[in-house]
């Protein structure tokens, strides 16, 4: 018998209000989740959410799915573990730009290197929010935050770009604006065999966003709007325009042989047994 | 069949919502109106093309657009 899933039936409606602040965007992306859950119909005990630690690291404490919160930096460790003892689970690792590039920054371009079937769905709001707004390795150059108050002298990741060369099968970046599109990455993201990354630019309201973006927590949305165009957009601008946005859209999307295939097909001095050319 | 206006109902939980103003200010048929405390309040529901988006674009679960049987 079919039954048809609602959001309702992977986020857990009892454990509201959320514990996020006000404007911010972890509770769009949640529903993104949810909804593209349900559009795919995947049971929850077929899903396993794999948390670190941070802000966005609680989001598994609203979900109805399975869920581990591990420790910092390790959701993708964790989420690997998971995937290798049970192959026939859904894997989501959700981590914030922290977690997933700074504390679990090996973690995540070895995911994306052994191509692990795993979606990391990486909210990036350019600061570590939970613990007071200190600079976190996305912030970008001469942005303000508690611990650079004359503006970090750091350039940020592209956490993209890097997923990108590490070897991800799917990539795609969006922001907490985008709804529909957003749904439309994690549906995709979710279906696609192998290391899957949606990156969500996120808002940050109570600290990198009060620095750094004028206006109250409708404009610090509207921020994310007006500063990111879509991939064929962002090819006609010049290099000085491209400098003041960030690029959209869905990014990678190819077939490498994911790490339980390659596994499972080895044989020692054969490649083409593993599927063949490895990377790219 | 005409399209009868108020075919939807928009319920806001009061308890839940945090007052970020995301669904007034990005509604683009300029549903909610906002109270002096900055809660939404469905002011032109007549104006509902059903779109959902302030639904989605809720971080707080808060919003909820239902279509409603006329018959």
């Amino acid at each position: 018998m079919a039954v048809n899933l609602g959001y309702r039936e992977y986020f857990k409606s009892d454990a509201m209000p959320l514990m996020w602040c006000s404007g911010c965007g972890n509770g769009i992306i949640l529903r993104a989740i949810t909804e593209s859950l349900s559009d795919l119909q995947l049971p929850p005990h077929q899903v396993v959410v794999s948390t670190g630690i941070g802000c966005w690291g609680k989001a598994d404490d609203y979900m109805k799915t399975h869920a581990f919160h591990g420790s910092h930096g390790r959701a993708l460790a964790f989420g690997t573990g998971i995937k290798l003892g049970n192959p026939d689970l859904h894997v989501i690792a959700l981590m914030g730009d922290g977690d997933a590039l700074a504390i679990g920054g090996n973690h995540f371009i070895h995911a994306a290197r052994r191509n692990m079937d795993v979606t990391a769905i990486i909210s990036n709001n350019f600061n570590y929010g939970m613990t007071g707004g200190q600079y976190s390795p996305t912030t970008p150059l001469s942005s303000k935050t508690t611990t650079s108050p004359m503006g970090v002298a750091e350039p940020g990741f592209d956490v993209c770009a890097l997923s990108e060369i590490c070897g991800a099968n799917y990539v795609a970046r969006t922001t907490a604006y985008h709804v529909t599109q957003m749904k439309k990455f994690i549906t995709a993201a979710l279906q696609k065999k192998g290391f899957s990354v949606v990156e969500v630019i996120n808002t940050c309201p109570t600290h990198f966003g009060k620095r750094n973006i004028p206006g109250d927590t409708a404009s610090m949305m509207k921020h994310l709007k007006d500063t990111t165009v879509s991939k064929t957009r962002y090819d006609k601008l010049n290099d000085e325009e491209k400098h003041n946005y960030m690029v959209t859209g869905e990014l990678v999307n190819r077939q490498r042989p994911d790490f339980l295939n390659v596994y499972k097909g080895y044989k020692p001095g054969d490649p083409e047994a593993a599927g063949g050319e490895g990377q790219k | 069949m005409n399209k009868t206006k108020n075919e939807v109902r928009i319920i806001i939980d009061e308890a839940i919502c945090k007052r970020c103003g995301f669904c007034i200010e990005f509604c683009n048929a300029r549903v909610f109106e906002a109270d002096k405390d900055g809660l939404p309040l469905v002011k032109n529901l007549d104006d509902c093309t059903n779109c959902r988006l302030c639904e989605l674009r809720c971080p707080d679960f808060a919003v909820q657009v239902e279509a409603v049987d006329n018959e």
